[in-house]
């Protein structure tokens, strides 16, 4: 993976690499080297510089971000419907996550150093460089908690928190949205459970309940009560 | 450093903009006086584009929403700030612990809170008269039920009558239709003998004027409403006054140090730190409305000491800080098998339980005092950072592998998205007089001002609810037909109480009462020390209730200020 376009895909509208622009004076052509930043998410000034400090620092170097790819799809391929998770950009999400939450930072690089020492002893060859068989062999025996051998336990570990970002980073993608099939986050009027829902659980409303319940029919007029907190509309 | 003075004098200085603040800066203003309000974090508004988190998707964050330091509640919560706020620290005493959740921005912890909008009851301000512990308020329901009355109409809240003598009604809104797993919730609470009925919160299922929206069910009300359909106090209370005309003076990013006093012991204003230009400011006021938070004005009080001040302002009586406390909470949560693999609609509803149990054991005979209500939660809600952390653990309770990769993590999380639910007590601990804040005299924050050190303990009797709620919990859940998850904390964890402060209800700390030797204000939120000072936080509560505090603090802060009004007009002050 380009380090440099994995960071671009990461910053998504802005320009990252160098920009040239040409100056008032003649022949004076300028380099100016653009700050790292992304669209507004509703950030105050405080968190805005956290974030400027956090994208411009390198934490993992390419060999690391290369290894992360390949876990990230051994953890999560593609499948019919979606892509894999380096398809939805997880390994970008991983690299800035590190430099966000430095506990993550010596546990992923001594995981990553980890995983390539056994990938040695078995195959003499880092793990990134294995065969796929071959990968998936040594993820055996680090990816089922409790099944592990004890002296492979830095290895579970680290896979378990591999399995958790690349997871994560997933689900919280826009691939990854609409492959969980999550409905919301728009505007909408909410009018109970729906009734083959209903139907298919055997529950059912109190008709004194929903008698309490809005009727979202008058959702915005403006309400009135008697003097006794009775609504009157 | 010089105190760089200002040449005019306030009618009345509002320190802190959250709840209190923000109904004394709307009721001061609309009767005239010219109001400064002093903040100390930045100006928010969740209508502005650059301030709104609403409706953002969890990749718009690159930390996919993940909490901070900056945002303890995550990145798209509302409130800036949290557990620990850069700079300015907190300590505790040795063996002891207390989280102090602080938010900095306009409209203070109104941006956070859950918009549950509890009135207290009849029982809840003569506890001491039920079980012969802590002290009884100084008034009683009557009194605040007017002003309970006016807040359901001015700021809204949806809800329904129940005739339930200590949860009063009021003027509700209409409440929404439950959720399903709200439905499992019922089921297994009726079958176990404990009551539900539709929740209490501050959010507008129908209008009630034309300034603010009505709810479009996104069910983010922490993130702050662009329609202004919840409750904040910048929305509801502070803008409103600026529209209608009020003099009111914003001074945001305005951290105040301390109250001044004249030699007879009057306020005279305050004095504040800018924390753009980082220098000292000074004030002048006639009358100052402190309203930072129970701790925080305990901490500029304790702050402001002077030869007649000497233990700090309006602390004669060595209680300002004393009291100190917050609710109690323990949760348990539940895999329902009927909601495994279901089928995915938009159920967002409000920013909110739909249902709740409010406390129903009064009169019974217990091994504890007092008591708590039940929140629920659970639902098909949106991703963020953590969702999918162990993503088929839950096999370890229904059978199957866990752990491994590969396609098939894809259908496990899928398969649980929803299928668990939690309910979670929040209950009244019994004011201690030595749970306390103090001024660290060893620690100062970065604008120089000493901070507060805690010094807290539950007792016996919060102990003894958690362990109550933790029966309950197992009872109910077991009745919905679910399989328990965790193990029931027993006494060696508390019964999983939480830590005090976690729940963000602390109040106490200058707390209200007839006899000056026994309190810091008057039952009008008056000092009883000084004349011109007023507290319209949480700090003149005498006890919490299992009731979240923010209701009471905007009844009793239109109480104080009708009362400071009046007695301007009678010349009084």
């Amino acid at each position: 993976m380009d380090r440099r376009d994995s960071l671009k895909s990461l910053l998504v509208g802005s320009v990252a690499g160098g920009l040239m622009i040409t100056g008032c004076a003649p022949n004076a052509e300028i380099e100016v080297q653009e700050v790292p930043s992304i669209p507004g998410y509703g950030r105050n000034e405080k968190e805005k510089l956290h974030d400027e400090k956090v994208l411009a620092e390198i934490y993992l170097n390419e060999h690391e971000l290369e290894t992360i790819a390949v876990l990230c799809d051994i953890i999560l391929p593609s499948n019919a419907d979606f892509g894999s998770a380096s398809d939805a950009e997880v390994p970008e999400f991983i690299e800035f996550i590190v430099k966000d939450m430095p506990t993550n930072q010596l546990p992923m690089r001594g995981g990553i150093a980890w995983l390539d020492s056994q990938s040695n002893k078995l195959h003499n060859l880092e793990f990134k460089k294995l065969s796929d068989a071959q990968q998936k062999a040594i993820c055996d025996t680090i990816a089922f908690p409790g099944k592990t051998d004890p002296t492979l336990i830095p290895g579970e570990n680290f896979f378990t928190r591999m399995r958790n970002l690349t997871l994560t980073g997933y689900f919280t993608s826009q691939m990854g949205v609409k492959d969980l099939d999550y409905k919301g986050n728009q505007p909408g009027v909410w009018d109970g459970i729906p009734q083959d829902i209903l139907d298919a659980t055997g529950m059912k409303y109190e008709p004194e309940w929903i008698a309490k319940c809005v009727d979202q029919s008058k959702r915005m007029d403006i309400a009135e009560w008697d003097d006794d907190g009775n609504l009157l509309n | 450093m010089q105190v760089i003075d200002s040449s005019k004098t306030f009618d009345v200085i509002i320190v802190g903009s959250g709840a209190g603040g923000g109904m004394a800066t709307k009721i001061l203003s609309e009767a005239g006086f010219d109001v400064a309000v002093v903040e100390a974090g930045p100006f928010f508004d969740p209508a502005l584009d650059e301030h709104r988190t609403q409706l953002r998707w969890p990749w718009e964050s690159p930390r996919r929403g993940a909490s901070s330091n900056r945002r303890s509640f995550g990145d798209f919560d509302a409130a800036f700030g949290g557990w620990n706020i850069e700079g300015e620290p907190y300590t505790k005493e040795k063996d002891t612990e207390f989280y102090w959740f602080r938010s900095r921005m306009l409209g203070g912890r109104t941006n956070h809170w859950g918009r549950i909008s509890l009135r207290f009851g009849p029982l809840d301000f003569k506890r001491k008269s039920v079980d012969g512990l802590g002290d009884n308020w100084p008034i009683g329901y009557d009194d605040v039920k007017p002003y309970y009355d006016k807040v359901d109409k001015l700021i809204g809240v949806f809800g329904s009558n129940e005739n339930l003598p200590n949860d009063p009604d009021g003027f509700f809104l209409p409440p929404p239709k439950p959720r399903l797993h709200e439905l499992y919730y019922i089921k297994g609470a009726r079958k176990s003998g404990v009551p539900v009925i539709p929740s209490r919160l501050s959010i507008l299922t129908k209008r009630i004027n034309n300034q603010r929206g009505s709810c479009f069910y996104c069910g983010q009300c922490n993130r702050g409403c662009s329609a202004y359909a919840d409750f904040s106090s910048g929305t509801c209370l502070i803008f409103p006054a600026q529209k209608n005309g009020g003099k009111v003076t914003l001074f945001n990013d305005s951290m105040v140090r301390e109250v001044t006093t004249n030699t007879e012991g009057k306020a005279t204003g305050i004095n504040y730190i800018n924390k753009l230009d980082r220098k000292e400011y000074h004030l002048k006021g006639k009358i100052i409305v402190m309203a930072a938070s129970a701790c925080s004005t305990a901490r500029i009080l304790l702050n402001s000491k002077s030869a007649l001040h000497h233990d700090g302002l309006g602390n004669s009586s060595g209680l300002v800080g004393r009291y100190l406390h917050d609710s109690t909470g323990a949760s348990r949560s539940v895999l329902i098998p009927d909601l495994i693999d279901r089928k995915t609609y938009n159920e967002d509803g409000v920013g909110g339980m739909h249902v709740y149990t409010p406390w129903w054991l009064n009169g019974k005979k217990l091994d504890f005092p007092r008591g708590y209500h039940i929140e629920v939660w659970g639902g098909m809600g949106m991703p963020g950072y953590g969702f999918g952390f162990n993503p088929n653990d839950l096999n370890k309770v229904v059978g199957g592998i866990v752990g491994g990769y590969g396609d098939s993590l894809r259908d496990d999380v899928k398969k649980y998205y929803g299928a668990v639910m939690g309910i979670s007590g929040r209950g009244e601990s019994v004011p201690q007089r030595e749970n306390r804040c103090e001024i660290d005299n060893e620690v100062v924050d970065e604008w120089g001002i000493p901070v507060l050190k805690f010094n807290y303990k539950w007792t016996q009797h919060e102990v003894k609810q958690a362990s109550h709620m933790q029966d309950t919990f197992e009872e109910v859940l077991t009745a919905t037909g679910g399989i328990l998850l965790g193990d029931k904390p027993g006494a060696d964890r508390e019964y999983g109480l939480t830590k005090p402060g976690e729940i963000i209800h602390e109040v106490g700390t200058t707390r209200m009462g007839d006899d000056p030797k026994d309190s810091v204000t008057n039952k009008f939120n008056q000092m009883h020390d000084v004349e011109n000072v007023f507290i319209m936080d949480a700090g003149p509560f005498v006890s919490q209730a299992d009731k979240n505090p923010t209701w009471t603090i905007l009844a009793l802060a239109w109480r104080a200020s009708d009362y400071l009004v009046e007695q301007v007009k009678k010349r009084n002050i």
